[in-house]
């Protein structure tokens, strides 16, 4: 199917029935956005001034850091790669978005749930488990409102007016499976009265991260990329077969990723990692090629536009995470592990990949759900920029302190102190960058705000003019 | 694609695939482990931590050390070590000579010149590394001639790696180690040192609460930030408060005030000095010191 014919005449029914959910989806992932990356710089200010928060144990770093984290990927990517499912299935399917108040609920119970384990974490009461530390409470809320979303996006998919399946299809359902049930999985066994004895723990751990980090992050960046590379380029995609080899493999070998080589578990987790990292460079290289084969050759004039985006995103995600699966090579490890280069790694599959897709998709989805143009074309086309250069000044730095710290920890000889103070002048570049990163995330807030609160005038202008219009004489009683 | 359903079922085989391989494999391998045993002593290994260290794991957690602390030891291989502990009737120059004709036996040619490296320069200080390397047979062998004459040799197996060598234990943490850990906070970041072993480094409560308190103070160029919430400035009473910390001048309170940890900060301080990662295992074996002597 070509994503191209979707233009019927029902495509404004189907873009107005996405309004309300899309605007509660978008609008909390840009405000979470916007924290997680204040949050962020005021976590990397310990490294700059270390008694900074010695008196305010709210902002320490240990806490900071992981609501940054965790803002980033609960607040932000996910609830925003939703709304653009739910967007692209319904367009997909041509037909207005099913149970629509279902996701216009579940979006409210997500937010909830961020702001509550937002706040947990701050207070001290995170679970431990790096990329799980919301507690119970927080994460069920987070559990069902993705439940309820997929409801609406799956059963959107069901009516479909063109039963075959277009490889967009396949990803983000895949995408929604996936998260229910490693997430699902993850809180079970961790998040509960009697989680499982030792480092079963850290296994399963690890186990999330990856899934979440690499192989969801995939399946909904490349599946949205997808969607929207073969529109702006006016081809169709090249092509759905070699998706499908993408995607099986990325399914099969990209799962298994996750278990650092130097753990201190059983020597076949690793040694399993390992050969899964190296299969999985097959499909991050496929789904390259795919969308760069698709953009080849179109003819597209983009300054700053939701085509640089997407282009950007894609680029990020063949750098980022070939780079991520560098990591799990035995040889790399011992010189990369437990340092930054693999925070440089994650803020890049976040921010660099994730992150860009996700703004250049709301870029694209919002004028057409609204039916008005942005209320700052400009600020958009800043945001571009903001965030590429951001971006890339943010992580660039961490990769090649991570690499210098990670040669001096290697050598003994190199008193502790050293390695740790050679990675310190580089987190100062890269706290620039984060800094550049927030400006850009404040464009699209205000975006966004601006637009929801013109269409909440709207409304009201509407329910004032009917109410203070003159009553029809056929109206009034005799 | 046709229909769908295949692929639906080809994903979904291969999530299952991955959680049966990485969740319930190790739930199944790892999840039903049982206290293992130090070699040699017999020994119940880990040991259950005390109360007040058990609720200092909590405070860890809650205050997120893992985000800059591991606590996992890595180590790259073992070594088989001989050394000279007694010299007997002999000089050590004799010795030397008489090590150095051993070297034509062949099982020694490979490593004779680090053997004789070794022995440059040596004036007899005890005890003497002879042999740092992979093959037991030459340990063996070496220790075997060496006897013969009554010279008294030790054979000991290390671990190696660059955690062994900064003193960051003396072997790889392995699974059973955090038998008793709930959450396993492993840490994926050294911004500061890893802390498997802190609790044989500095083993002293009072370091680690002031440590806690003024991270310069007691290590210079640390980049640690400090935990001053944990512990409370408060007026002297008729009396200084037992558990205050002793500081120096440039990071003590104004006069007449003393810094008293709050409980917080002594299970935290328990907790860290609870951290002993150095029995040897079936899994991670080394000759530990003190048994052979």
């Amino acid at each position: 199917m070509n994503p191209t014919e979707n233009k019927t005449i029902c495509s404004s029914e189907i873009d107005v029935s996405c309004r309300v959910p899309l605007l509660a989806l978008f609008g909390g992932a840009a405000l979470w956005l916007v924290l997680g990356l204040a949050l962020g710089i005021a976590a990397m200010l310990s490294f700059h001034k270390p008694d900074m928060f010695a008196d305010c144990p709210v902002l320490n770093y240990g806490h900071a850091q992981a609501a940054a984290n965790d803002l980033l990927l609960y607040g932000f990517v996910i609830p925003a790669a939703l709304g653009v499912i739910l967007w692209i299935f319904a367009r997909l399917s041509q037909s207005p978005l099913a149970l629509p108040i279902v996701p216009v609920v579940a979006a409210n119970l997500w937010h909830v749930g961020v702001l509550v384990g937002t706040i947990s974490i701050l207070l001290g009461y995170s679970t431990g488990h790096p990329w799980l530390e919301y507690p119970r409470g927080a994460s069920v809320l987070l559990f069902t409102a993705f439940l309820l979303v997929a409801v609406s996006a799956v059963a959107t998919m069901g009516f479909r007016l063109n039963r075959e399946l277009y490889p967009s299809h396949w990803f983000l359902f895949a995408a929604l499976l996936w998260f229910v049930w490693s997430y699902g999985t993850a809180n079970l066994f961790l998040v509960c009265n009697h989680p499982p004895r030792g480092v079963v723990q850290a296994v399963i751990d690890w186990w999330l991260t990856n899934n979440l980090l690499f192989v969801w992050l995939a399946l909904a960046g490349v599946g949205i990329a997808f969607y929207f590379l073969p529109k702006i380029a006016g081809k169709p995609l090249a092509s759905s077969g070699y998706a499908l080899f993408g995607f099986f493999t990325l399914v099969f070998f990209g799962a298994w990723v996750g278990i650092p080589s130097g753990a201190p578990v059983p020597a076949w987790l690793p040694t399993v990692s390992a050969f899964a990292a190296l299969l999985s460079i097959i499909p991050v290289f496929a789904l390259g090629i795919i969308a760069r084969k698709t953009v080849w050759g179109a003819n597209v004039t983009c300054f700053g536009g939701p085509f640089c985006f997407i282009r950007f995103g894609m680029l990020s995600f063949v750098a980022a995470n070939l780079l991520y699966l560098g990591e799990f090579c035995p040889r790399a490890s011992r010189v990369l592990d437990f340092t930054w280069f693999n925070v440089g790694v994650t803020q890049w599959q976040l921010l660099g990949f994730a992150g860009m897709i996700l703004c250049g998709a709301i870029y694209e989805i919002l004028p057409r759900v609204m039916n008005k143009e942005l209320p700052f074309t400009k600020l958009a086309k800043l945001n571009f920029f903001l965030f590429a250069g951001g971006t890339l000044l943010f992580v660039i730095p961490l990769l090649i302190g991570g690499v210098e710290q990670g040669m001096k920890l290697r050598d003994a000889a190199v008193p502790f102190a050293d390695a740790s103070a050679v990675a310190l002048k580089f987190l100062r570049i890269s706290t620039t960058g984060q800094l550049l990163v927030l400006l850009g995330a404040l464009c699209l807030l205000l975006n966004i705000l601006v637009m929801t609160i013109q269409w909440k005038l709207g409304l009201v202008k509407c329910v004032i003019a009917a109410v203070t219009a003159p009553l029809k004489t056929s109206e009034v009683k005799s | 694609m046709k229909t769908g359903f295949s692929v639906f079922v080809a994903a979904f085989v291969a999530f299952g695939a991955s959680w049966l391989g990485l969740v319930y494999g190790p739930l199944k391998q790892l999840g039903v482990a049982k206290e293992t045993t130090v070699l040699q002593l017999g020994d119940k290994w880990p040991v259950q931590r005390t109360g007040a260290a058990t609720l200092g794991l909590q405070v860890y957690r809650g205050n997120g050390c893992a985000a800059c602390h591991t606590e996992q030891v890595h180590q790259t291989g073992a070594a088989n070590v001989i050394s000279i502990t007694d010299l007997g009737s002999h000089k050590s120059s004799d010795l030397k000579d008489f090590i150095t004709s051993l070297m034509v036996v062949p099982e020694l040619m490979n490593c004779s010149n680090a053997i004789t490296g070794n022995l440059a320069g040596w004036n007899g200080e005890l005890p003497k590394v002879l042999y740092c390397g992979a093959q037991d047979t030459v340990v063996s062998l070496l220790g075997d001639k060496l006897k013969a004459v009554g010279v008294k040799t030790e054979p000991r197996v290390i671990a190696t790696g660059t955690d062994i060598a900064r003193g960051w234990g003396t072997r790889q943490s392995v699974a059973a180690d955090y038998l008793y850990d709930s959450p396993v906070q492993l840490g994926n970041l050294r911004a500061g040192p890893d802390l498997a072993t802190i609790g044989i480094r500095a083993p002293d409560l009072n370091w680690q609460l002031q440590h806690l308190y003024a991270p310069r103070s007691v290590v210079k160029d640390s980049t640690m930030p400090a935990f001053r919430y944990l512990f409370t400035v408060q007026k002297i009473g008729t009396l200084p408060a037992p558990d205050a910390l002793v500081l120096p001048k440039d990071f003590a309170p104004a006069d007449g005030y003393e810094v008293v940890p709050t409980p917080a900060a002594k299970e935290l301080a328990a907790y860290l000095v609870s951290l002993k990662n150095n029995a040897p295992l079936y899994e991670a074996p080394f000759t530990p010191i003190t048994a052979a002597k």
